[in-house]
């Protein structure tokens, strides 16, 4: 891997056994506590992103046309999007884009205006009461400029995580999805602008929980942040007009319908 | 293992059975995604859909404890369809063997059978020899007596019907599994096979095994790179305590344990020594005495000669017939007959199945020392849920012990392999080694001998144990070195074939257990170690070359693997009689020029059909594979018999229902509930990948809590529906013995079977819990659920298949 330039990191479901390496690796890289949570009658534990777990494994039990099952894993966290709605709206500056092409997310600078957590398409920044801040996978930016990969894919036993140049990656993954064959496919790479994080899927993207088909970034974001900003940075008044007008436009974010397997919002395990 | 983990890459077919391999052996597991990368069909045959069937290319539902059955199928199916390696078959196992006229099966019993006492006198089990003492052959093996013709008569009785209806297990997918293995019986494929705990936690677990070793030597599949047999060992560290004995049946290097009808060494070792007339057996194990004599002198040391029979009579000596594993322990301690106990690194009050009887024993103990980097359940007895530590009598000790990263040593893994490793950090407050906590606990009672005397004083004041450093400290190095050997005296060895002598100093490593005397002159703790060290006391087990000459992952200077180097056992049966590999592409020992090349070979002898040859199994005293296998506590074949408690009342394959030769524990607290309406569903009990054992050292990681935070067991969505249970609901699941509570995980991982026209349910929880930590909830450990019964010939408990009944609470 070569320092400084767009790098993507490939998530392999074909390859992946749910050993949960990689959430307990972030956790220690980002030296983030482990919680006290419930056993709600899932692997998946906590049930969700939350401020703690940056990463996790969604563990699905699908049975496809031919009523053929099989137990699906994917690991859940940020995609790193290039037109990175996080990154638009963010008021501070804390969100960025780094040298890497990555999301980054400046902690000191986040002032918990939570415009993030709604604009997402992925739901993937998540916030904490306690620290009035949001949080989310930097992919691991400080061994990154190090030349060091992300503590997930360090973690990583079977290969099913892995990072490299952008054009690397996209060769490898679909190079890799036409030899699986059948449904899979590769995931990332077609919308908001190309995501730094990509996904071989073993099944069709629809099948996935929590994992939306068609992310964009939302169209009040591209009224806000493309034509009624530049009033905002004359007038600060402009902002709250935007968050007003954003609300009126698009309502409330809501997710995505749960899967059988998703825990309820309520059980965001410990928090 | 025969092989090592990297060689599973080198398969084209890897039937994991009886293993989670892809939740407890993920490293392992990489080896195994590697050769599916390549094209081997990945086979997983387990009661459960586990993350491990997610990666497999298919997963067969099997009924819990029905695996001889399933394999026995298999057999039938290689052996009907003429699958087998006909020339490995002939020429490495004992399949053209004649067996004696006093063997007989009839019924699910074995002729020798004492009923009263549940044993076999194995005296028929005996293989015919010509009258020069060589066993006798059929090569065209048409002898209705030889081995070959026996096995297929015993194993057409497991048809697929029969099977099917055991196991639970469809026709078709029988089918599939045994056309895919069988399709590796060729010169130019390799099957292996991987278990773990799944097989081993059976009253049948070593003829599971010994089965699967059938199977592999009709397909030619011992030896050979991407074949074998292996046993994934991993951090409880199976591999190394069975290597070093803390086994109360054997020595270190699986010497065996004396008892006390052998009274004197030369009976000893009459009994252990192998003796055989064939010119072309190595018979390897006629070394024994060797290997004993240099175990006592590095008990002993210069304490031992042989006028004292090297200290052969301070041995401690097993009662004939008694036996003394965990449970019989605490049989006995529940008895009031054990006063103290020593736990060492262990959570029995947890891990010992049958838990209200263990934890009621432990009440019986007049003191109890714990040794281990946290508290435990066991510990802690004495306050746990619903005693009273008022009523306790027991003097408990804790004391702190190092982890493993805060100590050096050496660490053996399954592929036999012993690794160096080094101190990273210095143990928390006054934790030390076990090591060192044993030594200084053993000097002062020498001391306490020495001044005092006492019973049986001569084996502890006589014990040779120099093993702390300048500082006082333990010192695994010098540890290591004692258990490879090292010469007592000045030596002079010659090598008549090689024309050599060469000359070793008092104080030298012995640089291969080829090199242990039989006069006292060696000393070695281990002799399957030796050569651990270089006669130039080089440590190569810290050896760190990454070459591989061979492609195929051996990397032999890569640490250092028991016996002699060597990466794959019996690889001389990977090559034909004259020593050309079957298979080019997977060529890991080869005869050329007049000597081995490749792997370390099983011994420098040439291939079979050369002058001076010799068979490859040569730890066999005939130096073929064992398809007969006499030395089993149940039999030369083995044969399905159901789990102590299954669901059915009547064995389908004969009228032994349960295992002949397993022992029955008779406390008032061992209860058995057998195809009981109370209790209908099959049970097994299992670990998972976030949590250790026991969790004794898991549930204090809070990271590795909160992915796994409490007690579950997992039903299936058919059954939970039955029982109006919800995904997450509370329930109670109950055997006659005990009973926990837990959460409900409902899934589509468990699917009923159909047994005897039946649907049989099966459920299954982790061991992982306990009430220690965490405090906030009424987690307990499964084994309140599991029986007290074990394997014939290991006592390995059967956690893994009873019966239960499931309630909502």
């Amino acid at each position: 891997m070569n320092n400084k330039h767009e790098v993507v990191k490939l998530i392999d479901t074909t390859l992946c056994t749910a050993c949960r390496g990689c959430q307990v690796a972030c956790k220690q890289w980002n030296e983030m506590p482990g919680l006290r949570t419930k056993q709600w009658g899932s692997y998946q534990n906590p049930p969700d992103l939350q401020w703690n777990t940056w990463t996790l494994i969604r563990f699905q039990e699908h049975v496809n046309e031919k009523k053929e099952f099989n137990w699906l894993f994917r690991k859940d966290g940020c995609m790193h999007c290039t037109d990175a709605a996080c990154v638009k709206v963010c008021p501070s500056g804390a969100l960025h884009h780094t040298e890497f092409g990555t999301v980054g997310l400046n902690s000191s600078r986040c002032i918990g205006c939570k415009e993030c957590v709604s604009a997402c398409p992925f739901e993937v920044p998540r916030y904490s009461r306690e620290t009035d801040k949001i949080y989310k996978c930097d992919l691991c930016y400080s061994r990154l400029r190090s030349d060091e990969s992300p503590a997930c894919v360090k973690s990583c036993l079977t290969g099913a995580l892995s990072i490299g140049s952008k054009e690397q990656m996209l060769k490898k993954a679909y190079a890799r999805a036409k030899k699986v064959g059948g449904d899979a496919n590769v995931y990332g790479d077609k919308f908001v602008g190309g995501t730094h994080v990509l996904y071989v899927l073993q099944e069709k993207a629809s099948v996935y929980d929590s994992l939306p088909r068609n992310p964009s970034v939302p169209f009040s974001l591209f009224v806000w942040k493309d034509m009624l900003k530049p009033l905002a940075l004359l007038a600060a008044g402009g902002v709250l007009a935007g968050s007003f007008l954003h609300y009126i436009l698009h309502g409330p974010k809501l997710p995505d319908e749960p899967g059988p397997n998703e825990p309820g919002k309520d059980e965001k395990g410990g928090e | 293992m025969t092989n090592h983990y990297i060689d599973m890459k080198n398969s084209d077919c890897i039937l994991i059975m009886g293993s989670n391999a892809a939740e407890h052996h993920p490293m392992a597991f990489r080896w195994m995604l590697k050769a599916k990368e390549k094209g081997a069909t990945l086979i997983h045959v387990d009661p459960r859909y586990t993350r491990t069937s997610a990666r497999c290319d298919f997963h067969v539902p099997l009924r819990s404890g029905t695996d001889i059955a399933f394999l026995g199928g298999m057999i039938n199916y290689i052996l009907s369809n003429d699958k087998c390696f006909k020339e490995y078959v002939l020429n490495y196992t004992n399949a053209s063997f004649i067996v004696g006229s006093g063997y007989k099966f009839e019924d699910g019993l074995f002729s020798g059978y004492d009923a009263e006492k549940r044993k076999y006198s194995k005296d028929t089990w005996v293989l015919e020899k010509e009258s020069n003492g060589i066993p006798k052959r059929d090569m065209s093996l048409n002898d209705p007596r030889c081995v070959f013709q026996m096995l297929k008569t015993h194993y057409s009785r497991y048809t697929l019907d029969k099977v099917s209806s055991i196991t639970g297990v469809t026709k078709e997918n029988l089918l599939k599994v045994y056309e895919v293995f069988s399709a590796t019986g060729v010169p130019d494929k390799a099957g292996t096979e991987c278990y773990a705990l799944g097989w081993c936690h059976h009253t049948t677990g070593s003829q599971i095994i010994r089965t699967m070793s059938i199977v592999q030597m009709l397909l030619g599949n011992m030896g050979i790179a991407g074949g074998g047999i292996n046993a994934m060992r991993g951090e409880p560290n199976v591999q190394g305590s069975t290597d070093q004995a803390v086994l109360y049946n054997i020595l270190p290097g699986y010497l065996k344990m004396p008892s006390a009808s052998l009274e004197s060494i030369e009976h000893y070792l009459e009994k252990y020594t192998p003796v055989s007339k064939d010119p072309h057996s190595a018979n390897y194990y006629s070394n024994y005495p060797k290997f004993f004599v240099s175990f006592l002198m590095a008990l002993f040391d210069d304490k031992a000669t042989k006028e004292n029979s090297f200290g052969y009579n301070w041995l401690p000596k097993l009662d004939d017939g008694k036996h003394y594993s965990t449970m019989h322990l605490f049989d006995k301690m529940y008895d009031g007959k054990v006063k103290g106990y020593f736990c060492v690194g262990a959570d029995t009050a947890n891990s010992t199945p049958n838990t209200r009887k263990v934890r009621k024993a432990l009440e019986n103990l007049d003191w109890l020392v714990g040794e281990n980097i946290f508290n435990n359940e066991t510990y802690e007895f004495w306050r746990g849920p619903g005693v009273d530590p008022k009523k306790i009598k027991t003097e408990c000790f804790l004391l702190p012990a190092a982890a493993t990263m805060e100590k050096a040593g050496s660490q053996s893994n399954s592929g036999r392999m012993i690794q160096w490793k080094y101190k990273a950090a210095e143990a928390p407050g006054d934790g030390l080694p076990v090591g060192e906590i044993t030594i200084k606990i053993m000097k002062a009672v020498k001391e306490l001998y020495a001044k005092e005397g006492g019973p049986n004083a001569e084996p502890i004041l006589n014990l040779y144990w120099d093993y702390l450093d300048r500082n006082g400290h333990f010192d695994a190095l010098k540890v290591s070195k004692r258990l490879n050997g090292v010469f007592l005296k000045d030596t002079v060895i010659e090598d008549k074939a090689k024309g050599t002598k060469i000359e070793f100093k008092k104080g030298q490593c012995v640089p291969g257990f080829g090199n242990l005397q039989l006069d006292g002159s060696t000393a070695s703790g281990n002799w399957v170690h030796s050569g651990s060290f270089g006669a130039d006391g080089e440590n190569k087990m810290a050896k760190r070359g990454k070459d591989d000459s061979t492609g195929l992952g051996i990397f032999p200077n890569w640490a250092y693997v028991w016996p002699v180097n060597r990466r794959i056992m019996y690889n001389r049966a990977s090559c034909d009689v004259n020593g050309k590999p079957w298979d080019p592409k997977r060529k890991i020992l080869e005869w050329k020029d007049g000597k081995w090349v490749g792997d370390v070979p099983d011994g420098p002898w040439p291939p079979p059909a050369l002058e001076g040859g010799k068979y490859p199994f040569i730890m066999q005293k005939d130096g073929v594979g064992s398809i007969f296998g006499p030395g089993m506590a149940e039999g030369p074949f083995p044969e399905h018999y159901e789990p102590l408690e299954g669901p059915l009342t009547k064995n389908p394959m004969s009228s032994q229902l349960i295992n002949p030769a397993i022992e029955i524990f008779k406390s008032d607290l061992d209860k058995i509930a057998r195809a009981s309406e109370k209790y209908p569903y099959v049970c097994t009990t299992y670990s998972c990948t976030e949590h250790w054992c026991t969790g004794a050292l898991t549930r204090w990681q809070a990271w590795l809590l909160e992915a796994m935070p409490e007690a579950y067991a997992e039903i299936g969505d058919l059954l939970a529906k039955e029982k109006g249970i919800r995904n997450g609901e509370r329930i109670k699941v109950s055997s006659i013995r005990g009973s926990v509570k837990c959460v409900a995980m409902v899934t589509k991982r468990f699917k009923p079977f159909l047994i005897e026209g039946k649907t049989v349910h099966q459920v299954g929880l982790p061991f992982n819990y306990g009430w220690l930590f965490p405090k906030d909830n009424e987690d307990d450990t499964a084994n309140f659920l599991t029986p007290t019964v074990g394997d014939a010939n290991t006592f390995c408990p059967e956690y893994k298949a009873f019966m239960v009944n499931v309630e909502k609470l």
